[in-house]
């Protein structure tokens, strides 16, 4: 029987049995399911064309949101990305996730990952380093594998709910599950994939959800984008040979804290933050007129 | 701790897995204790779906499940109209539900042979759902298991010759709850199995004497 309750724990079964931590997590769904492997891998690579689908149709989507405030700017990064201060790979992955979130927000099909709020992020970032890297679909199911892990023990020991605690939860744990993932993509060890989780989630500790009108738009579809980045960037400080002097389940434990000591008007309930601004206000009464 | 399918997935139809996915999830359960084709919906909104449901889609989502679609289902967006091409007459009503779940929907159903179905549930997150209440009868159902329901006379018994039958097709009950409005009158017996139960297994439930009604509902994915 394979258990973990800690990033630390999957390390260590993945350094002891040396096997990669999608193997670790695979071995554990089966456990817990009763499952055979071949049915959940099939199922994670159903997953991962539907991630694929929502992308293709994201960086070509022109349609605006039932609401209005969102649509189109996916398409927008996507024809700047060789011009722009990143790398075209940066842009097409901000492109990317924007462009799930867009399809997300016109009720479109996507993955929630781990949220519907922060879609975007693991599907973009597997995307532009399939591109970049020329990885393996296969290798790419695994990844979201390794990603589910990290995102299982983050909502085990703290929140992946922005009801809970705030876009950190949300976005931040997208962040971190990808930064796993492309480390895994990149022949990183059990070690430094967790290293690379610590450096994104870190960075996103305190993050508000104060979504204007309680909707799923504004600022999550453009975070979706900016948080893919960010995520990439963890990857490559780790790559780089960065170390977080926090361990992740340390970072973990903050997110948890620092949910559990934010007011609830910036956990979702649009009381808050950018939501109780008066451009927010306006907009909000211009969705919702009385 | 959760599958990794809570994690990675599901596959839904956005915007929102709690105002959307759950949403879709709350009408299939209302269209599978209707159990035939709907003609008329009264839908009640409360507390956040009353306030944010055109944003949300949560109208749209609430009418695809009553018409039997699942929350990955592209026709969602279009349920509102591909309910009126269909003959269903949908309307909806805000009201304020006092000490209820924020995500809380109360659907009255009319179906094609007169049938009505009234179920109060709410959505609780991540997509899933809670039922509260089937027909007046206090539930609480998540669509996660398959269920068998029946409606039966409030008498020593009956429970047991129920459970009996499930024992005999060896059909293992997960979850099981009694609910009854007044003493000796009629009673609710809701059973989530670990099994889709077979439609003998539903039939022979439904000829116990003092079972009016039994029905079944499959796990709402």
């Amino acid at each position: 029987m394979i258990q973990f309750n800690t990033v630390a724990e999957l390390v260590k079964l993945a350094e002891e049995k040396e096997l990669p931590i999608h193997d670790i997590v695979v071995a554990r769904e089966m456990h817990d399911t009763q499952r055979p492997k071949q049915a959940i891998l099939t199922e994670m690579q159903r997953n991962w064309e539907v991630m694929q689908a929502s992308i293709e149709r994201g960086i070509e989507n022109e349609e605006r949101s039932v609401s209005g405030l969102t649509g189109g700017d996916a398409e927008k990064i996507y024809e700047h990305r060789e011009g722009g201060y990143l790398g075209a790979a940066a842009l097409s992955a901000a492109a990317y996730a924007v462009g799930v979130s867009e399809v997300n927000a016109v009720m479109g099909r996507i993955v929630a990952c781990p949220t519907a709020g922060s879609c975007g992020i693991v599907p973009a970032a597997l995307y532009a380093a399939r591109e970049q890297r020329h990885v393996t679909d296969e290798a790419i199911v695994g990844a979201l594998f390794t990603a589910a892990g990290i995102g299982m023990v983050i909502d085990q020991n703290a929140s992946i709910a922005g009801a809970e605690g705030g876009c950190q939860a949300e976005c931040g744990a997208a962040a971190g599950m990808a930064a796993a993932a492309l480390v895994e993509l990149a022949d990183g060890t059990p070690a430094q994939i967790a290293n690379a989780c610590a450096l994104a989630i870190k960075n996103l500790l305190g993050l508000a959800c104060d979504p204007v009108a309680g909707l799923v738009e504004v600022p999550c579809v453009k975070r979706n984008g900016f948080c893919t980045v960010h995520a990439m960037l963890a990857a490559d400080m780790t790559l780089a040979g960065v170390q977080s002097v926090i361990p992740v389940d340390d970072v973990i434990l903050a997110l948890d804290t620092i949910g559990r000591s934010m007011p609830r008007s910036i956990r979702e309930t649009a009381e808050g933050g950018l939501a109780a601004t008066p451009s927010g206000k306006a907009l909000a009464r211009r969705i919702y007129p009385k | 701790m959760h599958n990794v399918f809570d994690i990675v997935g599901p596959v839904m139809i956005g915007p929102s897995s709690s105002h959307t996915a759950g949403a879709v999830r709350l009408g299939l359960m209302a269209r599978q204790v209707l159990g035939e084709v709907p003609v008329r919906a009264d839908i009640e909104l409360a507390g956040s779906f009353a306030q944010t449901y055109r944003g949300h889609g949560t109208d749209k989502a609430l009418v695809a499940g009553i018409l039997g679609f699942r929350q990955d289902d592209e026709r969602i967006r279009d349920a509102l109209s591909i309910a009126a091409r269909q003959g269903l007459d949908v309307r909806f009503q805000t009201v304020q539900l006092p000490d209820a779940h924020p995500n809380t929907a109360i659907i009255h159903l009319i179906g094609v042979t007169g049938r009505l179905a009234r179920i109060r549930g709410a959505s609780v997150g991540g997509g899933n759902i809670l039922v509260s209440n089937i027909d007046g009868y206090e539930v609480e159902l998540s669509g996660a298991y398959p269920a068998l329901i029946a409606i039966h006379r409030d008498r020593p018994g009956v429970v047991a010759q129920v459970t009996q039958i499930l024992s005999r097709y060896e059909v293992n009950i997960a979850f099981m709850r009694v609910s009854r409005q007044n003493r000796g009158e009629t009673a609710m017996m809701i059973m989530e199995l670990d099994d889709v139960p077979a439609d003998e297994v539903v039939e022979e439930c439904q000829e116990v004497c003092d079972v009016e009604h039994a029905f079944s509902i499959p796990p709402i994915g």
